[in-house]
């Protein structure tokens, strides 16, 4: 798919108002190429750096000027490589013009591909913009971008600039930033490019898509208004969540030296008979059940076909409402974009006419949505308006999905006014609220608004891409920390806490909070818990087994709230006694479960056999005394099931011999074994003989 | 019962998929549906829709129906019972007389809903006078006490199971406030008091008592008479409970249906609102999407259900793996490798609480700043006194300041930035349209957000506009199509709808599957004029 690769020059500034922020320059390049290396293996990706002392480019070879230039990399197919580049980016010495960069990279970009490859070839400049750039030769420093941006345009290049402000830069002289911006925006203007202005180093690592999906239309046909009126729209995705990469399972069978082993890992599914498990099932002999009730009704593909709903393809508008009738919290999806066919004026202007009603008027759309044919749901959802801001893009619709009748539970909450008055806030309460609410605000106006989710990149995937790039040289590197940059996502923002401190205080001085006295479980769950990668790993110890320890000395009534390694049994029995809150012994019963398999997992050769089921005898016990018996059934039938796929027979053995069978409807109500069949387990679980 | 190994493993509260869409069966709902029947119930009549009058007893049994089709289908694990009280015969494990519990073939009497149920309780006012008959059950001169005698067998009908894995709730219908109105002296204080204790027993044992009074249009429905005393209500309740005389049958039908769910919680969670101060609240998934339930594959010569089971083949060796396998990641011309400790830990990034980072006005809550369902906020006072005059100051402030907070929610499955929406409750004759409280609206990250709305155009120019004159056409246009009561929910879920009909007569082996009516098609014809 040649068309579909990206051709990509960075052009960053790394002159010396810049070293304050190269550190996030840094992160957010090799993210966007580690990225490339796993998703759009076949890019290729240019460096060039401005503001250094040295000059290395071939148009001060070929013309003159274009000093303090260098081309880190010429452009090639993204490699490991590049990323140990833009890991340790060179500090620059002097001032760099970001207009000659630009020539530069479009330089790069025109030789290279000689108007041969038609596909994606982009500029990315990150700079802040605040130094002067040198005067043209002829005509205005205007009349030189403007010929740039024809050369752009007739190139089919695009240029995305991220340039670096407020808080990031020091100082700077207003006239030559009101200049360059005004240059920045001809590009802009006539160019298919995109400028953003960032002013926190979260922004700066969330302004640049370090991902590049090629978008996909989920529809494309007629906006039906009326059954004479329609227009035609594109419907895209205009957001989805970016998931944590799926990672394939590896095998360790064969050897690790094996040049030709996958170490895939192929998962089968056996359907088998609940009553038989040695036969299987073949599939033209199953048949879908779905439930109702208690009852599971079989009905074959051919009658479903036969019955279902099969709803027309198409968009049609239900009608038009108040805005005010639509909630935002029924939006129940992530987002759809509503655009016009492209190149299609007046399906352009109906869209842009009706958007603009739309607005002035307050109203939104009602639709019903069949994207597909051969669909087999119909989705009603609320269309609203997008007015463009930009001339270059036409106006357009945002799509979100209302919920049905089934899908909303009208729980009734009691009425605030209804609280006894000693539950309400007093007058100086309401004042602090409203202070510390006015205060404690994340878009100022004349700043940038904190923690726009445009510019603020997933933390999660940061760490993990981050932590891919450290294994693949260091196969035993531990999880790094979170990064300190993205660490603020997290957690308030001091210096705002640090400016508002009188607020905050007197917010904790008009508000008392107590602990139930009923309860003492509280204050620990109140307790902040230590994230993973913070300092001080040494609260992940396990505090459970110092305590169990402790409990046999002196103190009887120890807080359990963990089983440990050490006394499972006890910490267990401990827990399950504790009645300051009804959830300890379902903690209890889980934490339990999750000990004997991992007892059982990490078992080698039967070592933990015994203490495995001393904690399933408790759990019995446990289980049977709370009349529970779920759980502890479940997880016996499980472990009947792992120890036969596994072949495991001494550990049942053991089982039986100790006469630990399943709890039965005469022991706990809520069982569905009778004694006979709970006894009949046992006889199952003993492994038969293999020959 | 199928047991999907990864089911052991899951921990309810690390799944949001989970709790966004299922009900496990621990959380479990008990209810007995005790509905008087006496003559009064049949010829007290509320006005209807269309000079419809409904009488009292059809109200009831509408409400309950209803009820069930919606259990069957979202809450399928939950048990109910239903049992008539003031009838002619009787009908009890107890023999208690003027007490009738309903129920089909292959049924318990406190058991999960089947289709056969919902049919033949469908149909039950046909041949009810026939088989179950109206009468009263206290009258003066007898020691008979109906009421006693229907709470007896509700509470005996919910001894099943543990109070500690099921809510158990009666929820009792009926239009007379003062049953022993009839009585004198101390036979009526005498029957007040013996069920009165009764009613305190059955209390004590866990069970909630839940009175769903019809109003007639002409008096009202003095629950202080009696009720108040039997189901423990005081005076704040009091005020909140008392549905005013003469409502319109539809509102009443509204607060019934409202009424006869609980509200479950989803989990508790922890808010730091700043240093040194954290309230609890409670979540609720008040809007989730309902889909049709899980597949479960059948043997098609025995209709038995069919266990999967899954196991790990090696590709380059065709042997079994048994321990769980590590994970890899093709990168750099090599697969780095990674346990699921390793991935778990990439993904703990925050303790899972909710931090709060401060405020926005609303107006930077944009339409595509979502990408699931929201869920519903609300204070406890449970575990921390004081977190309901906190949560309720700042509510007030957001909203008369139209803001909304910005907060960290550091749950494992995915950690991100929440917005929480303040919204003030909404109430109608038909009863509380909002809750008063906060929404969390799920915020996506840049990576999440994409610019279709750039890829287009290539050309130089600036894309088209519509003039004054073309967005004024539109507005006539908007005018014609406006839909003035529109309600976010007036739609069933066509799908849903035809899906279940079919289980529904292939259950009960009928040869007809019902027609289902697709509400969602744009009335053409309507639209034309």
């Amino acid at each position: 798919m040649a068309r579909n690769k990206e051709k990509l020059v960075l052009l960053l500034d790394v002159g010396p108002s810049m070293h304050g922020v190269l550190p996030e320059v840094e992160k957010v390049c090799s993210m966007l190429v580690e990225k490339k290396l796993i998703f759009n293996k076949d890019d290729e990706v240019g460096v060039v750096v401005f503001g250094t002392e040295e000059t290395n480019n071939e148009l001060m070879d070929e013309v003159g000027g274009y000093e303090n230039i260098v081309v880190l990399q010429d452009i090639k197919v993204v490699d490991g490589d590049l990323i140990d580049i833009l890991k340790k980016l060179p500090r620059g010495t002097v001032d760099g013009d970001f207009l000659d960069a630009i020539v530069v990279g479009m330089d790069m970009l025109i030789k290279k591909y000689k108007g041969i490859y038609k596909g994606k070839k982009r500029l990315c400049l990150i700079t802040n913009a605040i130094h002067p750039t040198k005067d043209s030769l002829e005509g205005s420093k205007e009349d030189q971008v403007g010929t740039l941006a024809v050369q752009m345009t007739a190139q089919g290049m695009k240029m995305e600039s991220i340039v670096v402000r407020g808080i990031l830069s020091q100082d700077a002289n207003k006239r030559i930033m009101d200049e360059n911006d005004r240059l920045l925006s001809i590009f802009s203007k006539k160019t298919r490019s995109r400028t953003v202005y960032v002013d926190s180093p979260i922004s700066l690592l969330g302004a640049l898509k370090t991902r590049r999906v090629t978008p996909v239309t989920v529809f494309r046909g007629h906006l039906e208004l009326s059954q004479q009126m329609k227009i035609k729209v594109w419907v895209y995705k205009k957001t989805q969540e970016e998931k944590f990469p799926t990672l394939k399972k590896y095998s360790e069978k064969a050897p690790s030296t094996s040049k030709f082993a996958t170490h895939q890992v192929m998962v089968d599914y056996e359907y088998k008979s609940v009553d038989d498990s040695s036969t299987v099932v073949p599939p033209e002999q199953r048949i879908k059940g779905y439930r109702y009730g208690p009852q599971v009704v079989p009905i074959s593909d051919a009658e479903r076909d036969a019955v279902k709903f099969k709803p027309e393809k198409g968009v049609k508008l239900l009608g038009f409402t108040d805005a005010s009738n639509i909630i935002r919290h029924y939006y129940m999806k992530d987002v759809y974009l509503f655009i016009a066919e492209p190149g299609n004026t007046r399906a352009i202007l109906a869209v842009s006419a009706i958007a603009r009603a739309m607005k002035e008027m307050n109203k939104v759309a009602i639709l019903r949505c069949v994207w597909r044919q051969g669909q087999q749901n119909v989705v009603v959802g609320v269309l609203t308006p997008n007015i463009s801001q930009n001339n270059k893009i036409p106006d357009s619709f945002y799509f979100n999905v209302l919920p049905f009748i089934e899908d909303v539970r009208e729980y009734q909450f009691p009425s605030f006014n209804s609280f006894p008055a000693s539950w309400l806030p007093n007058e100086q309460q309401q004042m602090a609220a409203d202070e510390f609410v006015q205060m404690l605000n994340l878009a100022p106006s004349g700043k940038e608004e904190a923690l726009l989710p445009e510019f603020t990149p997933n933390p999660v995937l940061e760490r993990f891409y981050h932590h891919l790039e450290l294994k693949s040289k260091q196969p035993d590197a531990a999880v790094p920390p979170l990064d300190e940059t993205l660490k603020r996502i997290t957690e308030p923002d001091l210096e705002l806490d640090f400016e508002n401190k009188s607020v905050l205080d007197s917010l904790c001085k008009h508000f008392e909070l107590k602990e139930n006295s009923k309860l003492k479980k509280s204050a620990r769950r109140l307790l902040p818990e230590k994230p993973s990668g913070s300092n001080g790993e040494d609260g992940n110890g396990n505090v459970s087994d110092a305590r169990a320890v402790d409990s046999i000395g002196q103190e009887p009534v120890v807080k359990i709230e963990k089983i440990g390694d050490l006394t499972p049994v006890q910490d267990f029995e401990v827990m399950m006694t504790r009645r300051d809150n009804p959830e300890w012994v379902g903690k209890a019963i889980r934490e339990m479960r999750d000990k004997i398999l991992s007892l059982l997992t990490n078992s080698h050769g039967g070592d933990n056999y015994l203490v495995a089921v001393e904690c399933i005898i408790a759990l019995r016990k446990g289980c049977i005394l709370e009349q529970e018996p779920g759980p502890y059934n479940n997880l016996m039938r499980y472990l009947y099931r792992y120890c036969q796929e596994k072949e495991i027979s001494t550990f049942p053995k053991l089982l039986a011999s100790m006469d630990v069978t399943l709890i039965s409807k005469s022991e706990a109500v809520d069982s569905n074994f009778t004694d006979d069949e709970a006894r009949r387990f046992l006889d199952k679980i003993k492994p038969e003989p293999k020959d | 019962m199928d047991l999907d190994p990864e089911d052991v493993f899951k921990d309810e509260e690390d799944d949001p998929d989970n709790e966004f869409f299922q009900q496990s069966e621990s959380s479990k709902e008990y209810v007995v549906y005790l509905v008087d029947a006496s003559p009064k119930m049949f010829n007290t009549t509320c006005p209807g829709k269309d000079q419809k009058d409904e009488i009292h007893f059809h109200v009831s049994i509408s409400c309950i129906a209803e009820s069930l089709k919606t259990q069957i289908i979202c809450r399928s694990y939950d048990e109910v019972a239903i049992c008539f009280f003031n009838t002619r015969e009787k009908k009890n494990l107890q023999d208690l007389n003027g007490v009738f519990v309903f129920n089909v073939a292959e049924r318990e009497q406190l058991d999960r809903p089947t289709a056969r149920l919902i049919k033949e309780f469908d149909c039950i006012e046909e041949s009810f006078m026939r088989e179950i008959g109206s009468q009263y059950g206290i009258v003066p001169g007898s020691r008979e006490n109906s009421l006693y005698n229907a709470l007896w067998v509700a509470q005996a009908l919910l001894r099943k199971g543990s109070i500690k894995t099921a809510d158990k709730r009666i929820l009792l219908f009926t239009n007379e406030d003062d049953p022993f109105g009839s009585l004198q002296g101390a036979a009526k204080a005498d029957m007040t008091r013996t069920t009165l204790q009764r009613a305190k027993d059955i209390q004590d044992l866990g069970i909630s008592i839940e009175l769903l009074p019809l109003i007639r249009l002409d008096e009202e429905f003095n629950v202080s008479v009696l009720y108040s005393d039997l189901i423990g209500l005081d005076s704040e309740d009091l005020a909140q409970f008392i549905p005013s005389a003469g409502q319109k049958l539809e509102d009443m039908k509204d607060q019934l249906r409202k009424r006869m769910f609980t509200k479950r919680i989803i989990r508790r969670i922890t808010f730091h609102i700043v240093k040194g101060l954290s309230i609890q609240l409670n979540t609720y998934a008040l809007i989730r999407p309902t889909v049709p339930g899980a597949i479960t594959w059948l043997d098609s010569v025995t209709n038995r259900p069919l266990k999967i089971e899954r196991s790990l083949i090696c590709e380059d060796t065709g042997s079994l793996i048994q321990e769980p396998p590590k994970r890899f990641q093709p990168y750099r011309n090599e697969n780095v490798k990674f346990s699921m400790d390793e991935i778990s830990e990439i993904k703990r990034i925050s303790t899972g609480h909710l931090r709060l980072l401060g405020f926005k006005p609303l107006c930077c809550l944009k339409d595509y700043h979502n990408l699931r369902p929201s869920t519903f906020v609300y204070p406890s006072d449970q575990e921390v006194v004081g977190s309901s005059c906190i949560f309720i100051a700042l509510h007030r402030s957001m909203l008369r300041l139209k803001r909304f907070a910005v907060a960290f929610y550091g749950g494992s499955s995915r950690p991100q930035l929440v917005a929480l929406v303040a919204r003030d409750e909404i109430t109608t004759a038909g009863g509380q349209m909002e809750p008063p409280g906060m929404h969390m609206i799920y915020l996506p990250y840049s990576d999440d957000i994409r610019d279709a709305e750039e890829i287009f155009p290539d050309t130089e120019d600036d894309a088209p506009r519509a003039d004054k004159d073309q967005i004024q056409k539109a507005a006539a246009l908007i005018k014609r199509i406006e839909m003035k009561d529109f309600s976010v929910f007036q739609f069933a879920n066509p799908a849903l709808q035809r899906h279940y009909a079919v289980l529904q007569a292939l259950a009960l082996e009928e040869d007809d599957i019902p027609e289902t009516i697709d509400e969602t098609v744009p009335d053409e014809e309507g639209l034309a004029s």
